[in-house]
């Protein structure tokens, strides 16, 4: 067989910065589009948290002056637990059945830049987390006399978006170990209880002693302090580098399992 | 002066260039070798037919081609480079056997961000209208059949206007009727002067297509030509016989491919039936009931490759 030539003429066409910037709004814009067309995910991630804000918040809060106070109290707390969904079931969720049944495949094969797909995941769960805030928002500042003021809810909202991130990556370690079939029930073994114990679904002074110890280990438990921290009623404030630290690191370890995770796929079989 | 022909020769050969190559690509999963000393090389605007059966390698040798896989040993260079550089991705479009795609997202959806990934994308309706996805562009992909399936599939390959296209199985599951209209549309890339790799199980679907097929077995090359050498090749004849040789015995006789016992008899596959009956009739005057015919397409290639491990001398 011959030598094999290649004619010069190979120079690979690059995409200008206008066709990247069209390109990474595309897949933003279609990410969104494809779980908010997705009935069972907007309505479990969006009614959920409010359905157990109207009933633990609002329904079974105590009257007369403590009413606003537990009603803003849950506010922060059911928040968390919404957006903690959120990023959970988007990242976990969908990177296990996208790789696990081809479509990843599908698009690393096209010249998709990777940095845009876990972008468009990114602004998912933001969209999502933010839509959460504003519904529960709305509803405890409807029946139940809560009074944020609009920079304390804007701040709020930037601890909420912000605090997805560590649950992100967890989803994200998650979606490259776990298989398409038990994906969505493995987040919700480790998703429902965490929430519980954290203290997002009934005070973590109200919790049994042993519990709230078990809380100083858990993600959720952090970012619920600081979105307590934010709004101001939290009962027993902390210092936020106490729970940003644990955050930070949470998120810098699954971060790590994720890679390996992507490591591990790349000389695996799939498909 | 001989030294100065042999480097002029590659400039001089009319052939097309090698839009991509490899050389001594092997492969291990675990225990079990995918592939194992794979050198091809694929030119300029040929359809590519890689032919076997199922675990033959055959995907794994498309994924190594597109960046997805990095091999154990030996190289792969597509356009000139590595492709697990994206750079060579835009050049390259893709389809692959999937589970499942996001159902959600409208045909129009899929495609038009598909398109967005490439440096110059084909318009739109230029890629409905090679696809055949015109008429269900507005549905989501979770309500389309098989067929429309394959074919949103097919266009999410060619909406980039690649100059090289791997299609991974693209008939596979489909019925007869959805089959040809994909060839059709397979054609019509070629018509383009587009370079695709093709895999596939079916000698007929490489016979229809391809310029050149390589049939892929247990992760070797152990036949490559054109679709009418591999013919000939494969399909020989079949000669059925009694004897009182034994397989063993029948085996060794030159051109040979298969011996398989039916009943009383023998059923021989043998490349050109002239020399082996003449050889069969001299080791056994006794031999009756002989007959000579064609041996089928498929089934003269199930032999062609299932019994290559055992017998392999009919491969130069």
């Amino acid at each position: 067989m011959a030598t094999t030539t290649f004619p010069a003429t190979y120079a690979l066409p690059q995409r200008s910065l206008g066709q990247l910037i069209a390109l990474y709004a595309k897949e933003v814009k279609y990410e969104i589009v494809k779980y908010a067309r997705i009935p069972i995910f907007a309505l479990s991630t969006i009614l959920f948290p409010v359905m157990f804000y109207v009933l633990f918040g609002i329904v079974m809060a105590p009257s007369g002056a403590r009413r606003a106070e537990t009603a803003t109290y849950l506010l922060a707390t059911m928040a968390c637990y919404g957006v903690m969904g959120v990023a959970m079931f988007s990242f976990g969720v969908g990177i296990a059945m996208e790789r696990g049944q081809g479509w990843l495949q599908v698009k690393r094969a096209s010249p998709m830049p990777l940095p845009a797909y876990f972008l468009a995941k990114i602004a998912n769960a933001v969209v999502f987390a933010t839509v959460i805030s504003l519904v529960l928002l709305a509803v405890g500042e409807a029946f139940g006399g809560v009074r944020l003021g609009f920079f304390t809810a804007a701040k709020l909202i930037a601890i909420l978006v912000a605090g997805s991130i560590p649950f992100s990556a967890m989803g994200l370690a998650l979606g490259y170990f776990a298989k398409p079939n038990s994906a969505p029930a493995m987040v919700n073994l480790v998703y429902l209880p965490m929430s519980f114990c954290s203290g997002l679904w009934i005070p973590i002074f109200m919790l049994p002693r042993v519990l709230q110890k078990v809380a100083l280990v858990l993600p959720p438990y952090h970012m619920s302090q600081l979105a307590l921290n934010a709004i101001g009623v939290n009962p027993h404030p902390s210092p936020a580098w106490g729970h940003l630290e644990p955050l930070i690191g949470v998120t810098l370890l699954f971060l790590g399992i994720a890679a390996y995770g992507y490591w591990r796929d790349e000389g695996a079989s799939y498909g | 002066m001989s030294s100065a022909i042999a480097e002029l020769t590659p400039y001089l050969n009319p052939r097309p260039a090698a839009v991509a190559h490899t050389r001594g690509l092997t492969k291990k999963y675990g225990t079990v070798t995918a592939l194992h000393n794979v050198s091809m090389e694929l030119r300029a605007g040929e359809l590519l037919a890689l032919l076997g059966p199922n675990g033959a390698g055959k995907t794994t040798l498309v994924r190594m081609l597109l960046g997805l896989a990095s091999p154990d040993a030996g190289r792969v260079s597509v356009f000139g480079a590595d492709p697990r550089q994206s750079s060579v991705a835009g050049r390259c479009g893709a389809m692959l056997q999937v589970g499942r795609v996001p159902e959600t997202l409208k045909v129009r959806e899929h495609i038009d961000l598909f398109s967005s990934y490439y440096p110059s994308p084909l318009p739109l309706a230029e890629t409905f209208k090679i696809a055949g996805l015109a008429e269900f562009k507005d549905r989501p992909f979770g309500e389309l059949s098989g067929g429309q399936k394959q074919r949103v599939l097919f266009g999410i390959a060619i909406c980039g206007n690649p100059d090289l296209l791997f299609l991974d199985e693209p008939t596979v599951g489909l019925d007869v009727e959805a089959r040809r209209l994909m060839w059709a549309q397979i054609r019509t890339l070629i018509s383009r002067g587009k370079t695709v790799l093709l895999t596939t199980h079916y000698l007929n679907e490489a016979d229809a297509l391809a310029d050149r097929i390589l049939v892929l077995q247990q992760g070797s090359i152990v036949a490559e030509g054109t679709p009418a050498e591999i013919k000939a090749r494969a399909i020989g004849k079949q000669v059925r016989c009694v004897t009182r040789l034994t397989a063993h015995e029948i085996r060794q006789i030159p051109g040979v491919v298969s011996v398989k016992e039916d009943r009383n008899a023998y059923e021989l596959q043998v490349s050109v039936a002239e020399p082996v009956v003449r050889e069969l009739l001299q080791r056994d005057s006794w031999l009756s009931e002989l007959e000579v015919t064609n041996a089928g397409l498929e089934e003269a290639f199930l032999a062609l490759t299932q019994n290559h491990s055992s017998n392999s001398k009919w491969s130069n």
